[in-house]
């Protein structure tokens, strides 16, 4: 458990990274860490809220071992979970294609693809556990693509040299759902698991131990589909909520993604970590209107076969932006292949910062390609002459599909048009080598933590990351909390700490209720997208982000006191549950805007412009900002406190990030 | 070309699911026809706020036709009239200009209405619940290249794999089956040499479940095909009349 | 009981009754083209048929058959029905690939047992009841099969072959191209009951995959077409018969 100290430093004991070289760390904790004997397994409840990768492996591994389990979801299912979006694949250091792959060459990548801000020992664990989680997926019947031969294919991935990801073709993240989700309703099933679906945590219910120390042991959820609020104990809590990309409205995050059971941690005294890590993803389908409602990814591993461009001369450009021709009418001598002209070693192949942050410098500079000239050219037609249009078809067939649905244009006969679009947030819950968070019993895993990707996530590593988490990572290091629990009885709900848990949360829907102003929800919040899209995007400065702190606070304002919703509490009502999460989702744009101040250099996701070598590459500046940034929430109108987690690399040189050669 | 179009709405309307419901007819002006559906369907439900009216409830997520949870039933069918999509990647461009869409929830009695155009889906997780899995623990499995299998297989498993549970299935079908549904998960299942094991003892569980749950019988129709948002095969139903006849006949 | 319990366990007695019915009509069709060819040969063929043992399970084992398709098949549209709930779609529209036929199984079969009932008033009666019973239903000796069918549809008989003690006045002349009409309706009501029920019923049992599906299907089609035709010949080449005999 790390407490704040004097010096608002967590040190790696704080952090309980465990003694020892690097690749026998995680081996050291497991020999060495409290387990649960069965008989009082139980006696033990959980509660995971979260069906996605993360929360369903967890929920279903928890079960296995004898924990009463209660998960909950908001939507009318667990399968529903976001993680069900992903497209591309899942990474593992299995070097079943004899390309040179290892355990350490993993760890080594992602480390430097996150730009050298994530925690060495959690790195080297995920590399670890990659092989376990392909072992167990197969096992699951999770029908990853194979060769003729029977046995596993690979593709390769952005910012890797070795083809170590697995998929299931553009549906991997489906599949692995589908998986977890199998595991799931097997314990739902045997009455292991408790699933409550269309249930959103509205608070945790934190109560003193007898040493007078809080730790989470409850939820209050809404019913959404009656409106009542419920309580539920449990001897810990695990938050597997996922991301906070839908703070800026448009993202290729679900509609109903949302950053809220973040914000309740955390004003619970979790630290938010790194909130201004967001990934920005290269290939999405560009925006089309005011109307819209999200983003579309195309998958990365569109990049292994296409070729991103845009024209070398800005007339061309011009008039593809008055729709006058198509991308295919501009000669092969006048096109820009820019990723390969900058970065020759890794090509159209570079980590997504770097994709994205040149797709826009090229934007920036007049050269788009669309009617808003936000948008640049994937171009198959090489891989269609190459590998033939049934290769293509096979390979990306229903990608392409997706896309001609949407933007109505052929994509075998003209390039696709993307363009870069808020994906991912590396930021999120401090949790220590245990998953667990500042909180005594809170854990925090998947995408809703900080952990795992630093400051830019490569390709493929979500699905790793949350089916470790969820898997082989929280079930061991659970125990070791849970073993000093199983004197503690189940509580009963009628506690009054639930009863003032529920009765804030009663206090805060009506308050928001009598608001009774002018604005929906949606405009607000796409209000609050576009402040955080032009001044905490992919380019910020020190004044954008002053700025956007102030536009933020003002936004907040108006939220608070002109929002219209219509209805009652009492009943099914999206419009409350969307207020509801535009409120956290205000509180977190303003706390990236603030940390993304704080951190004055640039690295992976986080680019602040005036930290730039001269070729426009990001510049960290090591030796001021080579920590974690944790924020302790200090009151509803006071900044937060800043807490560092320094990190020191002990076994890891830190590098400028090379993709050129 | 996109243009703009004005266009009727014709939605369902149902206060809850004891409710009585009703048709009601909006107007909508100058929607974009390069705008999904459920867009337009924002778009309608910020012109009810505007009015302080109740805004149309309806089940959405991804919004990129993965997660399974948006349903409708339009102009007669499930998921709009193209192929191969779910709502969410339905758009207005299939619509013209002055025409009424007629907007309905699922209907089947085993996914009762809760409000509006949101149905409980609830009977295919419990079928799920019933056998739709391989009963492996986390931990100690073979490593994933021990057994081969072959590349047919598995891309047909993948195939059937593709369900994304929606229920457009059993909302297409006359006799309100599931059998697309139960077949796709018992044929990915049955194809693969992990899921074989048991396959005789989830063809079982899941049939009787689904029937349990107060699903039709199928009638090998293929509207449950034809509408299936992810074109899942009419031919996983054979396989599963197979395993599951196998199996009780071998009782 | 998982025949009467399960869902797909009441289909495959539907599928199997089905097809055991499809096996009586190409039998009953390869009969009748006898009447093309030799009215002795459908003669022979009636005798041995006629009041045998063999012919009289064969017989009951029909009705039974037939009497299972009908009764499973009302039991499923209940349940059917049930499961699509309450509230009926108020506008259905057409799936592509999805057959008319398909969707209508219950009222072509409907169709199909009316004509039946009409069958075996014309036919049956005349025939094995008449000689199970020696109960003389019909003009004609239920021995000489061929000269009644050859009347009811073309309305030429040879005086001689009408029964001794039988009361025999010619139907109306336009009667005999009415029944061929109403059989050839029947025919086609038949024809869309199999071109679904013959696929279906092998789909069910689990002869069937991606490549079987399409097969099937024009198996299926071959079948129910090549049974309509046979039985559809005979009456066409009375129907022609009669014409003829407008024309003479």
């Amino acid at each position: 458990m790390a407490k704040k100290q004097e010096t608002g430093i967590i040190t790696p004991e704080m952090a309980k990274i465990p003694a020892g070289p690097l690749e026998k760390k995680w081996t050291n904790y497991k020999d060495h860490q409290k387990l649960v004997n069965p008989a009082n397994k139980r006696r033990l409840d959980v509660i995971v809220v979260g069906t996605g990768l993360a929360g369903a492996s967890a929920a279903a591994s928890l079960a296995e071992m004898g924990f009463n389990v209660l998960n909950f979801c908001i939507q009318d299912s667990p399968r529903r979970a976001h993680s069900i979006a992903a497209q591309g694949g899942i990474n593992a250091a299995k070097n079943y294609q004899n390309d040179g792959d290892s355990v350490y060459r993993l760890y080594y990548d992602t480390i430097k693809g996150g730009d050298y801000r994530a925690r060495e020992a959690n790195v080297y664990r995920l590399a670890e556990v990659s092989n376990s989680i392909i072992d167990q997926c197969v096992a699951q019947g999770v029908p990853f693509a194979r060769e003729y031969g029977g046995l596993l294919d690979n593709r390769s991935f952005g910012g890797a040299q070795v083809s170590r990801t697995f998929y299931a073709k553009g549906q991997t993240g489906q599949q692995l759902l589908l998986g977890a989700y199998s595991a799931l309703s097997r314990q739902i099933g045997k009455g292991k698991v408790k699933m409550y679906t269309r249930h959103e945590m509205l608070d945790i219910v934190m109560i003193n131990d007898e040493n007078g120390e809080p730790r989470a042991r409850g939820i209050i959820a809404r019913n959404l589909t009656t409106g009542r609020i419920e309580r539920f104990f449990g001897h810990a809590v695990v938050i597997a909520s996922g991301g906070y990309g839908n703070t800026f409205f448009l993202s290729t995050n679900a509609m109903a993604s949302n950053g809220s059971a973040a914000m309740q941690m955390y004003r619970h005294g979790a630290y938010f970590a790194n909130p201004c890590y967001a990934q920005i993803h290269p290939t999405c389908i560009p925006k089309h209107g005011d109307f819209q409602s999200k983003l579309t990814l195309m998958s990365e591993s569109l990049r292994n076969d296409g070729r991103i461009w845009v024209p070398k001369k800005l007339e061309d450009a011009q008039r593809l932006q008055r729709g006058e021709i198509k991308g295919r009418d501009i000669p092969e001598e006048d096109r820009d292949y820019y990723l390969e002209r900058r970065y020759p070693a890794f090509g159209n192949l570079v980590p997504r910062d770097v994709a994205s942050r040149a797709a826009k410098e090229r934007c920036d500079a007049g050269y788009g390609v669309n009617n808003t000239g936000l948008a640049v050219f994937l171009d198959f037609s090489d891989a269609i002459q190459r590998l033939g249009k049934d290769v293509v078809e096979q390979k990306y067939g229903n990608l392409f599909q997706m896309y001609e649905k949407i933007v109505d244009e052929n994509p075998y006969e003209n390039p696709m048009m993307i363009f870069p679009a808020i994906h991912y947030t590396m930021g999120g819950i401090w949790v220590d080598y245990e998953l667990q968070t500042s909180v005594k019993g809170l854990f925090c895993i998947g995408e809703a933590n900080f952990s795992d990707h630093g400051a830019n996530r490569l390709g493929a590593s979500a699905l790793m990351q949350g089916l470790a988490d969820g898997y082989f990572v929280l079930p061991y290091t659970i125990q070791n909390y849970l073993a000093d629990q199983i004197g503690v009885p189940r509580m009963s709900t009628d506690r009054p700490e639930f009863a003032a848990a529920e009765k804030a949360i009663d206090d805060k829907i009506q308050r928001l209720m009598a608001i009774q102003g002018k604005r929906s929800v949606d405009s607000i919040h796409k209000e609050l997208g576009l402040v955080m899209w032009d001044f905490v995007g992919m380019g910020r400065t020190a004044e954008s982000l002053k700025t956007a702190v102030e536009k933020i606070d003002a936004i907040k304002k108006e939220f608070w006191t002109n929002v219209y919703i219509p209805g009652t509490a009492d009943s099914l009502n999206n419009e409350l549950e969307k207020a509801l999460r535009l409120a956290d989702f205000i509180e977190i744009g303003k706390l990236m805007a603030i940390d993304a101040l704080n951190r004055e250099e640039s690295c992976g996701g986080h680019f602040r412009e005036e930290y730039q070598t001269e070729e426009g590459e990001a510049l960290r500046q090591d030796d001021k900002f080579s920590y974690v940034a944790c924020w302790k929430y200090t009151g509803e109108d006071t900044d937060p406190e800043l807490i560092k987690e320094p990190l020191d690399y002990e076994f890891t040189e830190r590098k400028t990030r090379n993709y050129k050669n | 070309m996109d243009q703009y179009i004005n266009i009727k709405v014709r939605v369902w309307r149902q206060a809850g699911p004891k409710a009585q419901g009703h048709f009601e007819t909006y107007e909508l002006k100058n929607i974009f026809q390069g705008a999904s559906f459920l867009e337009m369907m924002d778009i309608l439900n910020e012109q009810l706020i505007s009015e302080h009216k109740d805004p149309i409830a309806f089940d959405h997520d991804c919004r990129e036709g993965i997660c399974g949870m948006c349903s409708l039933y339009i102009n007669g069918h499930p998921h709009g009239p193209d192929s191969a999509i779910t709502t969410c990647q339905l758009h207005m461009r299939k619509f013209h200009d002055g025409e009424t869409i007629t907007i309905e929830p699922w209907r089947s009695h085993a996914f009762p209405v809760i409000k509006d155009l949101m149905v409980d889906r609830g009977a295919y997780d419990k079928i799920m619940q019933a056998g739709g899995f391989v009963s492996v623990n986390t931990g100690g499995v073979p490593d994933a290249n021990a057994i081969p299998i072959p590349k047919a297989k598995a891309d047909e498993a993948m195939d059937a794999a593709s369900c994304i549970g929606c229920g457009a299935c059993a909302a297409a079908c006359k006799n309100g089956s599931a059998m697309l549904f139960v077949a796709a998960k018992v044929s990915q299942l049955a194809l693969l040499p992990q899921g074989k094991v048991e396959a005789a003892k989830r063809a079982k569980a899941m049939v009787a479940k689904m029937d349990e749950l107060g699903f039709g019988n199928c009638t090998n129709t293929g509207a449950c095909a034809a509408e299936c948002p992810k074109s899942v095969s009419l031919a996983n139903i054979a396989r599963l009349n197979r395993e599951f006849i196998c199996a009780k006949l071998s009782d | 009981m998982w025949l009467k319990d399960s869902s797909i366990g009441r289909k495959l007695v539907m599928s199997v009754t089905g097809l055991a019915l499809v096996f009586f009509l190409l039998f009953h069709a390869s009969m009748n083209i006898a009447l093309i060819f030799s009215e002795d040969a459908y003669n022979w063929i009636c005798r041995m048929l006629g009041a045998n043992w063999y012919a009289i399970i064969g017989t009951l084992g029909l009705a039974l058959l037939v009497l299972i398709h009908f009764v499973y098949a009302l039991y499923l549209t209940i349940l059917n029905r049930r499961a699509r709930g309450n509230d009926r779609y108020a506008v259905t529209a057409r799936q592509q690939g999805v057959d008319w036929n398909s969707k209508n199984m219950l009222v072509l079969g409907f169709i199909v047992l009316g004509f039946i009932v009409l069958h075996l008033v014309n036919f049956w009666s005349k025939m094995q009841f008449q000689e199970l019973f020696g109960v003389k239903t019909g003009a004609f000796d239920p021995q000489n099969g061929a000269a009644y069918v050859k009347y009811l549809f073309s309305g030429i008989y040879d005086p001689a072959a009408v029964q001794e003690g039988v009361a025999f006045t010619p139907w109306a002349s336009w009667v005999h191209p009415l029944y061929c009409v109403l059989y050839l309706v029947w025919l086609g009501a038949i024809w869309f009951h199999l071109t679904h029920g013959i696929w279906s019923a092998l789909h069910t049992i689990g002869w069937s995959s991606n490549i079987w599906l399409k097969r099937i299907k024009v198996i299926g089609c071959i079948f129910a077409t090549l049974i309509v035709l046979m039985f559809a010949s005979v009456v066409v080449y009375y129907l022609g018969m009669y014409f003829g005999s407008l024309c003479a």
